[in-house]
């Protein structure tokens, strides 16, 4: 168990690939990765999740602390390619309200 | 109906490393009872929750430690249990202690948990917290077909 990130970027944004389980044991490391890519005025970051199998309270917390931070500055998170269980998650906790979630087009599933 | 057939206990370091061991049981334990796709997912969940504040507890007390998971396998429902005083501890008479199930012991006291143990409450059927020298959660998930039976069951232990 354990997860992996790829980041790029393009000409307007950076994108960044998740793959793994995050929970307790993986978020500092995703948190460690994704925060710092934050601090830019106008930043814009789309996460694509994928390849994400696993996504508890932790993960969700991480997720919040960026969006927080990219408004802060301005900029914005977008979440992409969430499977059903993911895009429930968000729904649950009421935070695909106030983020920018986008399904996958096929439906997600497993 | 209410008699736990088998009972499985693991125990695990106080440390965020282990608890997707712990999912990796729930699993195997879950879908050998039939549970759907879905509802494990929602387990593993509750579970990783219940672990992750119990690490996180054992790690505010400075204490280390270990959390003991314990699952109670019933003909139509499963029942987990987070324990982290780090001792072993007696799973029938830690739920006797429960007795008749009243509103006194909630999961707020809990709260650092946070969006956790909302998460908990909201995937799971049956949730309660037992406070002593450490903190002891049970959840319940019943299997799909007997859901029906699930207000009924409450209402009966309340009662007794």
């Amino acid at each position: 168990m354990n997860i992996y990130i790829d980041k790029h970027q393009n000409d307007r944004e950076i994108v960044v690939l998740v793959k793994g389980e995050i929970d307790a044991f993986t978020a500092p490391k995703l948190r460690e990765e994704l925060l710092p890519l934050a601090q830019g005025k106008n930043q814009l970051i789309t996460v694509n999740l994928k390849d994400v199998s696993y996504l508890d309270s932790t993960g969700l917390g991480v997720f919040v602390g960026l969006f927080k931070q990219l408004k802060n500055n301005d900029g914005d998170l977008r979440l992409i390619e969430l499977s059903d269980r993911l895009k429930r998650l968000f729904e649950i906790t009421g935070l695909s309200n106030i983020m920018n979630i986008c399904v996958n087009s096929e439906g997600g599933g497993r | 109906m209410n008699e736990v057939m088998d009972y499985i206990e693991m125990k695990i370091p106080a440390k965020p490393d282990y608890v997707g061991v712990i999912r990796l049981t729930l699993s195997g334990v879950a879908s050998r009872m039939g549970y759907t796709y879905e509802e494990i997912e929602d387990m593993k969940i509750a579970l990783s929750e219940a672990c992750t504040n119990a690490v996180q507890h054992a790690y505010q007390m400075d204490e280390g430690g270990e959390v003991i998971v314990g699952f109670g396998v019933y003909p139509n429902k499963l029942e987990m249990v987070v324990a982290d005083s780090g001792k072993s501890f007696d799973f029938i008479q830690t739920k006797n202690e429960l007795g008749p199930y009243t509103e006194s012991s909630t999961v707020e006291q809990l709260s650092e948990g946070g969006l956790g143990l909302f998460l908990i409450e909201t995937l799971m059927d049956e949730v309660r917290v037992l406070n002593h020298s450490g903190v002891t959660v049970f959840m319940v998930k019943y299997r799909s077909g007997e859901r029906d039976n699930h207000d009924t069951t409450i209402a009966n232990r309340e009662t007794n």
